[in-house]
């Protein structure tokens, strides 16, 4: 069997010697810093979530792949890497591990493995623990909590199969300043009041672990773009749809809708855009495809946070983005 | 049709022996049909009487049985109407007015959110609700049907009309959790906002058309207790 | 038709619908029930019971009305019969338990539709004897019914923790909400079609392997 390559889109460089496993290993090296940034805000327990989704990742790619040598090629790691930063940091172990093997099982092999999926795997799991446990997925801890990196948050420890434990309390007694417990996301949508951008901007809000800081999210994404490995036109779709679909609205209500600065800044906006958006099979491959995708997973996302009962729509902007393109092989 | 295809059809059966089938099934179907539900109605009547019963004497503490109502512009009737709502008055044991249980609905999260309430004229007050129908994210929304705290709210929920007798003194209404100041406000549920809010909505829609309707004729349900 | 041959009433008569021909798991028919009302096992039993009545039921009725009815307006009878038997089970299930008969809601009514029931009153009760159209209906409800549960088990375990209403694990066990919502429905199915599929393929390899005849469509 020959050695597995990507096709990569019309881009003018076209000659630029990629195969998978540089590909992914450049994708690794750039998440690897939100890792550490999420880490650092949340300790010991972010560490050991972090693992425990990988392994269960590689675990089952192993499983259900053993005639080939997949593991190797990084995919595997990045899958669950991006996986482990959409989940929240108090996250059980347990349900992460079950969202590694949704991901590679139900998002990846199933469709036929590496470069085959339709969907985004690590955003697959991340769609079924949010169905399936929607208390745990929608538990925050406070950032940079006192005496993370010697104890862990007393949820991710949950034996398996059981129901993590309250951690609301725990949460106030720990947290540095006052913590609502509450994503920015959350309270603008319910109480109107949109967080600082500058606090966005530097991660001290509730949210999941991947989108702490927008800034380093978005210093990983320009060293992928300048390397050429993530196409820089679907971010760049991504927030011209949902900036001026933002800003359109708050037009509108100012009172209701926030603006657009706060639309692309909080939640999951930047790390879906440049990480979970434009993964290479999942994505289309004309310029034009590539910006139509883009503006409609910004829009679509809008329009749920704004009008869903749910306070964020990333996740299921990016998965219908996936859906309406088109297979390109 | 062309010829091949009617050479394929089988012999063609007269349109009376059709008919003649045709009545005979619909005749057979038609009686079993009505011997079922006359043989299965005295069971349905009496489950269904059961299952109100028990929904009327949740919300209306103390009630031990009840008389249905169809209340319409023109007063109570003892039959539905097209425009009437149904009301079930709880008695006790010594036939005295209780409450006034009624339905109310309203768009939850998932779908429809339905439930009966009970009103006490004495308090002017909703003492209880129950959900009858919901499709409310299990562990997050259906927290409606069983949060104690939840619940608690409408203990004595301030249901007063207004001086001119049109409507509600103070809308029913539900404030953010951990924020309730007045007695007419619903405390929500900390991550089920949406579905708390549908319940205030919903009681506040019904008890804001029906009470002002209503109230005229407490004496109308209070003078059956006399009858026996 | 085949009326004359094929009269003796063999073991695969009943097992038809019960593995070869499962009406889920082979035919794939039936799906809008299969779906959802298989959220917990009592459903999926009662739903189970409910069409195996009526299989049973139209199946005899049709086979031995099917030589009095002309065939133009067969299907016409058929629905006809069919529906009388759901009107009646819909009573009855009232009569039953009224929580049984919410749970299970419109789709009780919909059994009417479900394509096993008219689908083997065309193709199999208007052809054989009554005795043989019973047993095979037999067979058919049998296995929706088995199939129907194999789902509504794992979806209420998983989904609420649970058999029947009884509690398995205790108060700690965290229940899996997705598996009681519609999308359960569709990842179960799913698993058990992979599961089917899995044994069937290794079965076919075994026999190629092994020389014997395989019987691959």
């Amino acid at each position: 069997m020959s050695k597995p390559t990507i096709e990569l889109r019309a881009t003018p460089h076209i000659h630029a010697p990629h195969d998978v496993v540089k590909i992914m290993r450049n994708v690794v090296f750039a998440s690897l810093p939100m890792a550490a940034w999420s880490i650092w805000s949340y300790g010991l327990s972010a560490l050991l979530l972090m693992l425990a989704v990988v392994a269960s990742c590689l675990l089952t790619e192993r499983l259900f792949n053993r005639h080939n040598n997949t593991l190797g090629d990084w995919s595997t790691s990045i899958t669950g890497i991006l996986l482990f930063l959409t989940l929240p940091p108090g996250f059980p172990a347990w349900m992460g591990m079950l969202a590694g093997f949704i991901a590679i099982g139900m998002g990846k092999v199933m469709f036929g493995g590496l470069g085959m999926n339709v969907f985004n795997p690590a955003l697959i799991g991340r769609a079924f623990v949010q169905a399936a446990f929607p208390v745990a997925i929608t538990t925050w801890i406070p950032a940079f909590f006192e005496g993370r990196f010697t104890r862990l948050i007393p949820s991710t420890l949950t034996p398996p199969f059981t129901i993590p434990p309250e951690t609301a309390a725990w949460s106030q007694q720990v947290a540095v300043d006052a913590f609502t417990g509450a994503t920015p996301l959350a309270v603008q949508k319910f109480d109107h009041v949109a967080a600082p951008a500058l606090h966005l901007l530097t991660g001290t809000t509730a949210g999941s672990l991947g989108e702490g800081s927008a800034l380093i999210i978005l210093a990983c994404g320009l060293y992928l773009a300048l390397r050429r490995i993530l196409d820089w036109r679907i971010p760049l779709a991504v927030m011209a749809g949902t900036w001026p679909s933002a800003e359109l609205f708050h037009w509108i209500d100012p009172g209701v809708y926030p603006d657009g600065l706060f639309m692309l800044l909080s939640g999951g906006l930047m790390p879906g855009a440049w990480f979970m958006a434009t993964d290479m099979v999942g994505s289309p491959v004309t310029p034009r495809g590539v910006v139509i995708y883009g503006l409609l997973i910004g829009i679509v996302t809008v329009v749920i946070r704004l009008f869903g009962g749910l306070t964020e729509g990333v996740m299921y902007a990016i998965l219908l983005g996936n859906a309406a393109t088109p297979p390109d092989r | 049709m062309n010829e091949a295809q009617q050479a394929m059809q089988p012999p063609r059966a007269s349109s009376t022996l059709m008919m003649i089938v045709l009545n005979g099934i619909a005749m057979l179907a038609g009686f079993l049909v009505v011997m079922t539900s006359q043989l299965t109605a005295p069971r349905i009547a009496e489950n269904q009487r059961i299952a109100i019963e028990q929904a009327v004497s949740k919300v209306i503490p103390g009630a031990t049985r009840h008389r249905e109502f169809h209340l319409g512009k023109d007063g109570l009737r003892s039959e539905p109407g097209a425009d009437t709502t149904t009301i079930y008055a709880g008695y006790d044991d010594q036939d005295h007015l209780l409450g006034v249980a009624a339905r109310a609905a309203a768009q939850g999260y998932a779908d429809m959110i339905y439930l009966l309430y009970g009103y006490d004229p004495t308090c002017q007050c909703i003492r209880g609700i129950k959900v009858l129908k919901f499709a409310e994210t299990p562990g997050l929304g259906d927290k409606i049907t069983h949060d104690a705290a939840f619940q608690s709210n409408f203990d004595a929920l301030d249901a007063r009309l207004a001086p001119d007798g049109q409507g509600l003194a103070h809308a029913i209404a539900k404030v953010k959790h951990g924020t309730k100041q007045h007695d007419w406000e619903i405390d929500a549920i900390s991550g089920a906002t949406i579905s708390s809010t549908a319940v205030g909505k919903a009681l506040n829609q019904s008890a804001q058309a029906l009470l002002p309707q209503l109230l005229p004729h407490l004496q109308e349900l209070r003078a059956t207790e006399k009858r026996p | 038709m085949t009326r004359k041959t094929d009269t003796q009433i063999t073991w695969k008569t009943f097992s038809e619908g019960l593995w070869a021909n499962n009406p889920v798991f082979v035919m794939l028919l039936g799906m809008c029930p299969t779906l959802a009302v298989t959220n917990s096992a009592i459903n999926a039993l009662a739903m189970g019971l409910a069409t195996t009545f009526v299989l049973l039921a139209s199946g005899l009725l049709v086979s031995l009305l099917a030589r009095y009815i002309p065939k133009q307006v067969r299907i016409a009878t058929y629905i006809v019969i069919i529906a009388t038997f759901v009107t009646m089970i819909d009573y009855i299930i009232q009569a039953i338990s009224l929580d049984l008969y919410n749970a299970l809601g419109a789709f009780i009514q919909l059994i009417v539709v479900n394509c096993i029931i008219l689908g083997r009153a065309e193709a199999y009760a208007s052809k054989h004897r009554p005795a043989k159209a019973v047993l095979n209906a037999l067979g058919m409800g049998a296995g929706f019914t088995l199939a129907l549960l194999c789902l509504g088990l794992v979806r209420e375990i998983l989904g609420s923790g649970s058999v029947f209403g009884v509690d398995l694990f205790g108060p700690a066990f965290q229940p899996w909400v997705i598996m009681t919502l519609p999308p359960g429905g569709f990842l179960v199915l799913g698993a058990w079609l992979l599961l089917f599929d899995w044994f069937r393929l290794r079965r076919q390899q075994k026999e190629t392997v092994t020389g014997g005849q395989s019987d691959v469509a």
